[in-house]
């Protein structure tokens, strides 16, 4: 059964004559703990997708069924505690007045988990900050510490799907490793399914077994990373964007 | 005749006073540019921006700088008064920055904005300067200049705002370019387009080019000497072309730490910051 | 000693360990910013002091303000025991200056209690419910907006008799627009924000939403606000009593003082400007003190 099922998503801003579409009839499955990214340029469509998921768009058609629910214009309670998502800008993911351990208390509460405490002290673990960093306010943390924080929310409600929307692409280059690294690790203590929007092949090379390339809010192709790996790409925008990203000098 | 390098720096300190005490973020590099793209890599706090600005003396109070030599072109710029130092700015140097969309005037036209920059350095006639606009604006691979011209920032794209940002910078004729994280907010696509026209200018013209990155493989590829910046400091400095026989532990460990497409691995090298890293006296990048 | 700096390092702890700590060290960083600019602590001190003459007025007044003796009239300051002299009814200045300092910050609390609440309020709705609520609201605000300060104060006393509850009703119903379109903006911007997004992904309803997670980051430019406003509102009342539609007599409201004294200001100029110059010191204090607190209170560190 698959995770997440998505048919004939159009997904537009504007009305009427302004109409503007930001997805055009996109069409792919995230099986049962399968890694799906989507990747293209920026305006392609890739994010919008992921928010339409979450309902965070409010202008879209097609048929959209997240673990065996179907989706309808609001989401309910279950679908919140089944699907999480980590935004993309670690300095606009936290609020600036909360701390760390109201946060993650917050969304506890809101999903009615109990011995929250406890479970606070171990989700910061989960994310490889130490107690310390509990009471702290944002500003009082780095990009890549946001980022902990900010996956520890996502985890608060023990989802089963996560939507990373370019979760690391705000970040230094060592500090992205070892969020890379914390996402592999996640995904497999907690047979995780992710959803990973980027623009970087290399990052979704690393996290994801499956990839559609997005152009113009369209699916140009769908293939595995082994495929790309070897660039036995189909499309020729896909074979463009292989041969502009593989910049690496090993 | 073997002129003076067009940039020469020595020990170049940048602090700022907070309330807690002076803050260093650029402690004692030294280094030369000659007609060359010279790149600065450094991750976020390494001082890599703050000694673009340094250069084009750019450190508003409560930041300052000292530096035993500071020089453009053999002319010392640490003593020279403010309204020299404006004419040096866009003149001899130029600087191009990360984001066109903050970098460009939103509410003048891109026409008026090269005509203004060329006129702010050279007396030279609105219709002179109007001609020189449009002929700068083919050079950065602009097919249509003169609709261009017209437009306002943001009515072009990134990528073009970007090499209207490197036209109005080029315009003056200056000796040195400094390009900080030029282009990093393009798509990837453009981005090779726009280090293509960057490459092709400052060789037609002989600058020297100092090129700041996060990005140390696309420094490699597009310089010809690299500079590694962590902490303010420089840990390492090398030719482009020798890169994979980089000592340091940090630059080996910048380079494990890039996610692979052609090499996968379960895990990604984590950088163990060693403290000794920033104790260490810079290494200095004269020629 | 050491405790005072045991308590210091607990507050500008870069770890704290409880909640109590994090808050409070967040304040005492605030406090540090503010004590740094000299002219705003200069606006907090006057503040400060006018507010201990106002609650020690009973201590402090040499005289019963409502006192009469015509045989000291229009006495100079300094003459008799008399700091700042006497009004035209022999009544000791100094002493009405002080319980005079009660009206003024009575009225200042009331409208501050009523007018930005309700600024708040509507403003948040507003800006988060979007659709026909906010042009529905919004419009109300310009109605409310649309009204002439004083003329409407003439329309209350017209209606419900002169005096200060009514002065600080007319000015409190044309004090909040400018709140709610200062809230409504402020929402608009955080409502497209990540963490709002994120918290709505937690399965927040739209009340807790406003009410926890937008109203603390609109409190900041509304405090700020206010603060200028404090000026204004002194003055408006102190017109209104000038006018006679403010406290009545014998009040010592410091407008119908400066109102009474308007006709000796060539000959014993002290009656009417001694109050004027207490006006003009807590106007000034609060415009000081504003000024500061934007930059303790202005989310720079939001960003990186």
């Amino acid at each position: 059964m698959s995770a997440i099922s998505i048919n004939n998503l159009c997904v537009w801003f504007g009305v009427g004559a302004e109409r503007s579409y930001a997805v055009q009839d996109v069409s792919f499955d995230v099986a049962d703990g399968e890694s799906f990214g989507l990747v293209g340029e920026s305006g392609s469509g890739k994010s919008t997708i992921l928010r339409a998921i979450a309902g965070l768009a409010p202008t879209w058609s097609g048929k959209m069924s997240v673990a065996g629910e179907t989706l309808g214009p609001k989401r309910s309670k279950s679908f919140y505690s089944k699907v999480q998502m980590v935004f993309q800008d670690p300095y606009a993911s936290l609020h600036p007045r909360q701390t760390v351990d109201r946060v993650l208390s917050e969304a506890m509460n809101l999903h009615g988990v109990e011995n929250i405490d406890r479970r606070i002290g171990r989700l910061l673990d989960d994310v490889g900050l130490g107690p310390g960093f509990r009471f702290r306010y944002p500003h009082q943390l780095s990009g890549g510490q946001r980022q902990r924080v900010a996956i520890a929310r996502a985890l608060a409600c023990d989802p089963s799907i996560l939507l990373l929307d370019e979760p690391t692409s705000a970040l230094d280059v060592s500090v992205q490793a070892e969020i890379l690294n914390l996402l592999v690790d996640l995904r497999r203590e907690h047979k995780l399914t992710y959803v990973m929007v980027s623009h970087d092949l290399g990052v979704v090379g690393h996290l994801c077994e499956r990839i559609g390339v997005m152009k113009g809010g369209r699916f140009e192709e769908v293939l595995t990373v082994d495929a790309m790996r070897r660039s036995e790409a189909q499309s020729p925008y896909t074979q463009h964007l292989l041969e502009s990203s593989i910049n690496s000098i090993r | 005749m073997t002129d003076a390098p067009l940039l020469d720096l020595e020990n170049l300190w940048v602090k700022f006073r907070t309330r807690s005490g002076v803050f260093d973020a650029v402690r004692g590099i030294s280094f030369t540019l000659g007609k060359e793209r010279l790149g600065i890599v450094g991750e976020s706090g390494s001082g890599k921006s703050m000694t673009g600005r340094a250069v084009l003396r750019l450190i508003r109070p409560p930041g300052f700088i000292e530096a035993d030599r500071l020089d453009v072109h053999g002319e010392d710029i640490l003593s020279l008064p403010e309204k020299r130092m404006r004419q040096l700015r866009g003149g001899r140097v130029s600087m191009i920055m990360q984001d066109p969309k903050f970098s460009l005037n939103p509410v003048m036209t891109v026409g008026q904005q090269l005509v203004e920059a060329l006129r702010a350095h050279e007396k030279v006639s609105r219709s002179e300067a109007h001609k020189r606009a449009l002929e700068v604006l083919d050079e950065v691979a602009i097919r249509d200049p003169k609709r261009v011209f017209d437009l306002y920032p943001h009515e072009v794209s990134g990528g073009m705002g970007q090499r209207i940002m490197i036209a109005m910078m080029l315009l003056p004729n200056p000796e040195i370019l400094i390009a900080d994280e030029p282009t990093s907010a393009l798509d990837v696509s453009v981005q090779l387009q726009v280090l293509d026209i960057i490459d092709k200018l400052v060789r037609d013209r002989g600058m020297g080019l100092m090129f700041i990155s996060h990005d140390l493989n696309l420094v490699a590829k597009f310089c010809d000497r690299i500079i590694i910046m962590y902490a303010g400091r420089i840990v390492e400095t090398c030719k482009a072309g020798e890169l994979r026989n980089a000592q340091h532990p940090y630059t080996l460990g910048l380079l494990n730490s890039v996610p692979d497409l052609e090499h996968p691995r379960d895990h990604l090298e984590v950088l163990k910051r060693d403290p000794a890293w920033r104790e260490a006296p810079s290494v200095s990048a004269r020629v | 000693m050491s405790t005072s700096q045991g308590l210091r390092n607990w507050l500008l702890s870069e770890e704290p360990t409880s909640r109590r700590q994090a808050r409070f060290a967040s304040w005492y960083k605030g406090w540090l910013t503010l004590r740094s600019n000299k002219l705003t602590m200069f606006g907090l001190y006057v503040l400060a002091f006018l507010l201990l003459c106002a609650i020690f007025a009973p201590v402090l007044a040499t005289h019963d303000p409502f006192a009469q003796d015509l045989g000291q009239r229009l006495l100079k300051p300094g003459e008799n025991g008399h700091l700042f002299g006497t009004d035209s009814l022999g009544r000791d200045i100094y002493s009405r200056l002080l319980y005079g300092a009660r009206i003024s910050i009575y009225i200042v609390l009331l409208v501050v209690m009523v007018a930005p609440l309700v600024g708040l309020i509507v403003g948040t709705v507003s800006g988060y419910a979007g659709g026909w609520i906010d042009v529905l609201l919004m419009r109300i605000t310009d109605i409310f907006l649309a009204f002439p300060r004083l003329i409407l104060a003439l329309a209350f006393v017209a209606a419900l008799g002169a005096g200060i509850e009514n002065a600080v009703l007319a000015i409190s119903l044309t004090a909040w627009p400018p709140y709610a379109r200062i809230a409504r903006a402020e929402t608009l911007t955080i409502r497209n924000s990540d963490y709002i997004h994120a918290i709505k992904l937690q399965g927040a309803g739209p009340f807790r939403i406003v009410t926890k997670h937008i109203w603390p980051l609109c409190i900041s430019s509304l405090v700020i606000r206010v603060t200028l406003d404090m000026a204004g509102i002194i003055l408006t009342a102190a017109g209104l009593g000038f006018l006679g539609l403010g406290a009545q007599p014998p009040s010592p409201e410091w407008g119908a003082m400066i109102s009474e004294g308007r006709k000796y200001i060539l000959d014993y100029w002290w009656v009417a400007t001694i109050p004027g110059i207490a006006i003009f010191a807590i106007s000034l204090a609060f415009n000081l003190l504003g000024d500061g607190l934007r930059d303790v209170l202005d989310p720079k560190e939001d960003n990186s």
